[in-house]
């Protein structure tokens, strides 16, 4: 139905509708992801994230709205379009009885042109588990070779459901070095989760849904600039005097959790330099390594005031005290 | 060659994972061995002149092919779209056709191997096949068997494409043991009281059983009605499976 001139992007979405009997999930949602791009798509659970993935991968059928992939119809084009793109599903998905190397094995047969197995087995780091049944793997390794798996067949669209839910460190890592070294090949990657962290870190472009409809899209960094409160966080020595660096520096600062410290102070971008400045020179004064600094507002500020705008309780600008910090 | 490497490949991955589940194994070989040297050398049941195993060879290689094409198929099958692995199949370029003939493929490897046990066996219980050719007779009965695998295997399907993976549990189990009573396999057709045993006729299991029976028993050619039967079942829930059979 929609006519969307551009061929370039590989995914595409147009006023997709999704619903379950009487009830909406996905609500005239449109998007486009490109080759070489990273598309989060970011949401508390239920806002229609996995509705809307599961219909670029040809499982459900819009109730309106069309979707494309590389420009086929995921479920009229079903055949064609599956030896191209890659999927990880939420959970499961992998024969209980299969070991990594097994599953990896006849996976790769499906495709014309597979990755090798075993260089895949190295990439997710299964190598001392590669006979270990599915069944038998922890959490992480299971996310793992769920990730391995939607790798096999070198595709050029992935679709990543929630991919670092549950996942331990080394999974986290292992997914965002694999997202990375897809975006670098050229591949489109779609991946949904309700981490901030993970979408800040891995996203070229960020698109927030709430219940069912797109609240707010843009890069992770545009998305945290959109004005109001900036804050500096940084990590230095347990039990600094928060008391005295705040009168040093004119803002409050607040230790989060032992040796994570938080600075929040108004608005415009020149002020936050000089804080810096202040900072880090109050820091070398009493000769206190620093380990880590961030300055901005956080994401997840900005996707809460998202949120409460999208919720239309009308204060758009709501101070970002209120947020669960 | 590149349409035929997946379906190779998963051939040989569901035979692989048939045969290495302990669950099926006592499904499909402990117990229709157990049953056949039970009721050969006991006299529970009275299967007229000759030596019981000579009736018992055919029905319980009958109960073999219902196990592995029926219960076991329709197990796994059912568990692994509860796993999810179907629907993480719908998104390969495997596709349904080639999964489900790997899937039936599998099942007539894992028919050899209970064979190649049951037979022995028998034999060595003292069965005698029936006179007559030899070689028409293996044939029917492997006609029959290929028939019989087919309508078995597509009730599982069925069973499995409708139901929760644990209520298909229950489901295959459950008819598993009405068709082994009605299937002429253990109790002889004729023990039955008439009009059941006429309604067990139309069953797949007795129609298969009657075949193995008189070609494998009797030396006798296979009844047209047990063809008929077979192959009415054998189309019938193909086509109705096909149509339920559901990824998620």
């Amino acid at each position: 139905m929609a006519a969307d001139g551009s061929t370039s992007a590989a995914v595409v979405c147009s006023d997709l509708v999704v619903r379950y009997g009487e009830r909406t999930a996905v609500d005239r949602v449109s998007l486009r992801a490109h080759a070489g791009e990273v598309l989060c798509i970011l949401g508390p659970n239920g806002a229609g994230k996995t509705s809307t993935v599961e219909c670029l991968e040809g499982y459900r059928r819009p109730a309106s709205g069309s979707v494309r992939v590389l420009g086929l119809d995921p479920v009229a084009d079903h055949r064609p379009l599956m030896a191209r793109i890659g999927v990880m599903l939420q959970r499961g998905g992998v024969y209980p009885m299969l070991g990594p190397r097994r599953a990896l094995r006849l996976f790769s047969s499906y495709y014309d042109h597979p990755e090798d197995p075993d260089a895949l087995l190295e990439l997710v780091r299964l190598g001392p588990v590669a006979r270990t049944p599915w069944r038998h793997l922890s959490g992480g390794e299971q996310a793992r070779l769920s990730l391995a798996l939607a790798l096999v067949g070198r595709p050029e669209v992935l679709f990543l459901d929630e991919p670092t839910a549950g996942v331990d460190p080394e999974g986290r890592l292992a997914v965002r070095e694999v997202v990375r070294g897809l975006r670098e090949r050229g591949a489109c990657v779609v991946l949904t989760t309700h981490e901030l962290v993970e979408a800040e870190r891995m996203a070229d472009r960020v698109l927030v849904l709430h219940r069912g409809a797109v609240a707010a899209q843009g890069p992770p960094g545009a998305l945290a600039g959109g004005g109001g409160e900036q804050e500096i966080a940084f990590g230095a020595a347990p039990g600094l005097d928060v008391a005295a660096l705040g009168a040093a520096l004119g803002a409050a600062v607040h230790e989060e959790e032992a040796g994570r410290y938080l600075v929040r102070a108004g608005g415009a971008d020149t002020e936050m330099s000089a804080l810096t400045a202040s900072l880090t020179a109050w820091l070398a004064a009493r000769g206190l390594a620093i380990t880590d600094l961030r300055v901005g507002r956080s994401l997840e500020d900005a996707y809460l005031a998202v949120l409460r705008a999208h919720d239309g309780d009308g204060d758009t600008s709501a101070p970002a005290e209120e947020a669960t910090r | 060659m590149s349409m035929l490497r997946p379906y190779a490949a998963q051939v040989g991955a569901e035979t692989y994972m048939t045969l290495r589940r302990g669950e099926t194994l006592l499904l499909t070989v402990g117990i229709p061995v157990a049953f056949l040297v039970f009721f050969s050398t006991s006299h529970v049941i009275s299967t007229g002149p000759g030596p019981s195993v000579s009736f018992f060879e055919p029905g319980i290689l009958a109960l073999a092919v219902m196990s592995t094409a029926m219960v076991s198929l329709g197990i796994a099958t059912g568990f692994e779209r509860g796993y999810g692995v179907l629907k993480r199949l719908g998104t390969t370029p495997l596709g349904r056709p080639r999964l489900l003939g790997a899937k039936v493929t599998a099942i007539f490897f894992v028919e050899v191997v209970q064979a190649a046990v049951l037979v022995p066996v028998g034999y060595a219980l003292g069965w005698q096949p029936g006179h007559g050719h030899a070689a028409a007779a293996a044939g029917e009965a492997l006609g029959a068997a290929v028939l019989a695998t087919v309508a078995f295997g597509a009730l599982g399907l069925l069973l499995a494409g409708v139901l929760r993976a644990e209520v298909n549990l229950a489901a295959a189990n459950g008819l598993y043991l009405v068709l082994l009573l009605l299937g002429g396999m253990i109790v002889p057709l004729a023990k039955l009281p008439g009009a059941l045993a006429a309604a067990a006729r139309a069953l797949p299991a007795a129609a298969l059983s009657d075949a193995l029976h008189a070609s494998l028993g009797a030396g006798t050619a296979v009844p047209l009605h047990a063809w008929v039967t077979l192959g009415a079942w054998a189309l019938g829930a193909s086509a109705l499976a096909a149509r339920t059979f559901r990824w998620e």
